[in-house]
């Protein structure tokens, strides 16, 4: 089975993971730029972290076999701090990046003014860089939250078919479906969704168009969810070839519209006498 | 494989896929001569001229591999001054920072760029810290920084062949041999076997091991 997790956070995930995922069938992955669980005071703060996702984790990921590319964006929550703000000037810099595949993750937390602005400029510096979005929808009030977001991807100059709407679940499937957009399931080992009940929705509403992620990071959170959605899978009756559309060729072609994916990364060769390997050192 | 000797035209041209990607790079060599003839105008923080937008997408228009060659290039034909270099060596990606180093020799005379060797050696990125020991470590690194460099390779597994002008650099170095003396020491008392490369530099400085039976 070959994996492609399109929303995980690898920077708060150890080397363990990495190994765990590589076995798991885990090729590729895309890591959005996000919260940091601790709120950040400055932009230097950002440039740091983003630098981190276009360099020191993407060797990471190299050693252990794994393809990293990113989403960058100021985040919804961090948005609203006026210190945080002038990111936004400095991310053109940041979108021309080879290994930047979309904007992201942007869209509401608290669905705020300064939430409003935030996302239509950076959905237009996703058109404006040929890039496609990355946007999640809020985790309270998610059914307006998601309303609100679909109405501001269609003012937006970046078509839906450009968009992948994130963290959807039963509630919010249909609508995000009918707007024409990407549709991501976020599976995590509590009760927001689950591997059974993502069986369910795949069954109802098909494979199209749909992206399944472990959304990992320093919370409560499975980094190898993936692997058991497509055993799920298997086991409810979908093909292989099923699996393989929703766990591979899916966010292939959704992060492919960028046109910048690079998924041929080395089989990893173990570690070398203990020190970390050389990896693309040539 | 080390590169010492800059990429010509030629060669990258030679390498690359199609048509398409010699077309791409034609243009991007020609904005780079001429940001070069230009007078110099500092880009505002946020913005870039256009050829170095050419220097952040070579990877994807010209393929991975040969992304550095292009890179370099392009930093060749823009004449591309120090604070250039330290700027694009910033604000890059570790690629893009790994074809700033490995242009310097061709750029940069005098040790004015050392900063950017020393950001480069303090990372765990092996990619990094092996463009960062070429032509211009060579040339410019004091003793006691090139020294922590070779551990360093040894420590990471960049392969010393990979450092520029080794066997000059470490010819005569006691200091030299009795770190890497002392790294074998602690490697034999963790049990674990001492790097190739280890025997291979330590003959180089010409000096004998103090303590010859752990080797
Ligand atoms: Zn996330």
């Amino acid at each position: 089975m070959r994996i492609f997790d399109p929303h995980i956070h690898m920077t708060s995930r150890t080397t363990d993971d990495y190994e765990a995922m590589y076995t798991a069938g885990v090729r590729a992955l895309v890591e959005p730029s996000f919260w940091l669980g601790q709120p950040r005071t400055s932009p230097a703060s950002f440039f740091d972290y983003f630098d981190a996702l276009l360099g020191w984790e993407p060797f990471r990921a190299a050693q252990y076999g794994i393809a990293h590319h990113c989403t960058i964006a100021l985040n919804p929550k961090e948005a609203n701090d006026p210190r945080c703000t002038p990111v936004l000037d400095a991310l053109p810099r940041y979108l021309v990046k080879d290994s930047v595949v979309a904007v992201g993750e942007i869209g509401y937390d608290s669905m705020t003014p300064a939430e409003d602005t935030a996302l239509a400029a950076q959905l237009q510096m996703a058109a404006d860089h040929g890039l496609p979005a990355l946007v999640h929808t809020p985790h309270r009030d998610k059914l307006a939250g998601l309303h609100r977001t679909v109405d501001v991807i269609r003012e937006s100059n970046l078509p839906t078919e450009r968009v992948l709407l994130d963290h959807l679940n039963e509630t919010t499937v249909k609508h995000a479906a009918d707007s024409g957009c990407w549709l991501g399931f976020s599976i995590y080992p509590d009760t927001k969704m689950d591997e059974d009940r993502m069986v369910t929705i795949l069954r109802t509403h098909g494979t199209e168009k749909v992206l399944v992620n472990s959304a990992a990071d320093w919370g409560r959170s499975d980094p190898l969810k993936t692997r058991k959605v497509g055993d799920a899978m298997l086991a409810a009756g979908f093909s292989e070839d099923d699996v393989d559309q929703v766990l591979w060729r899916n966010p292939v072609a959704f992060y492919g519209l960028s046109g910048r994916l690079q998924l041929d990364i080395p089989e990893p060769e173990g570690l070398h006498e203990g020190n970390s390997i050389l990896r693309g050192g040539e | 494989m080390t590169q010492t000797a800059p990429w010509t035209r030629k060669d990258v041209e030679a390498r690359l896929a199609d048509d398409m990607a010699r077309a791409w790079l034609g243009e991007a060599l020609a904005e780079a001569a001429r940001a070069a003839q230009a007078p110099p105008t500092p880009p505002s923080p946020y913005t870039s001229h256009t050829w170095e937008l050419r220097f952040a997408a070579a990877g994807r228009q010209c393929g991975q591999d040969n992304a550095d060659a292009v890179r370099t290039l392009l930093l060749t034909q823009a004449r591309a001054g120090l604070d250039t270099l330290t700027r694009l060596y910033r604000q890059g990606s570790a690629a893009e920072r790994r074809a700033v180093l490995r242009a310097l020799p061709s750029l940069v005379e005098g040790p004015h760029a050392v900063h950017l060797l020393d950001d480069a050696l303090r990372t765990n990125d092996t990619r990094l810290v092996s463009a960062a020991v070429g032509p211009y470590a060579a040339a410019h690194l004091d003793a006691h920084a090139w020294r922590h460099a070779v551990l360093k390779c040894l420590f990471t597994g960049v392969p010393l062949d990979h450092v520029a002008d080794l066997d000059r650099r470490a010819r005569g170095d006691g200091e030299l041999a009795r770190m890497l003396t002392d790294y074998a020491a602690e490697r034999t008392a963790a049990g674990r076997d001492i790097p190739r490369d280890l025997h291979r530099v330590l003959t180089l400085t010409g000096e004998k091991p103090q303590r010859p039976q752990e080797l």
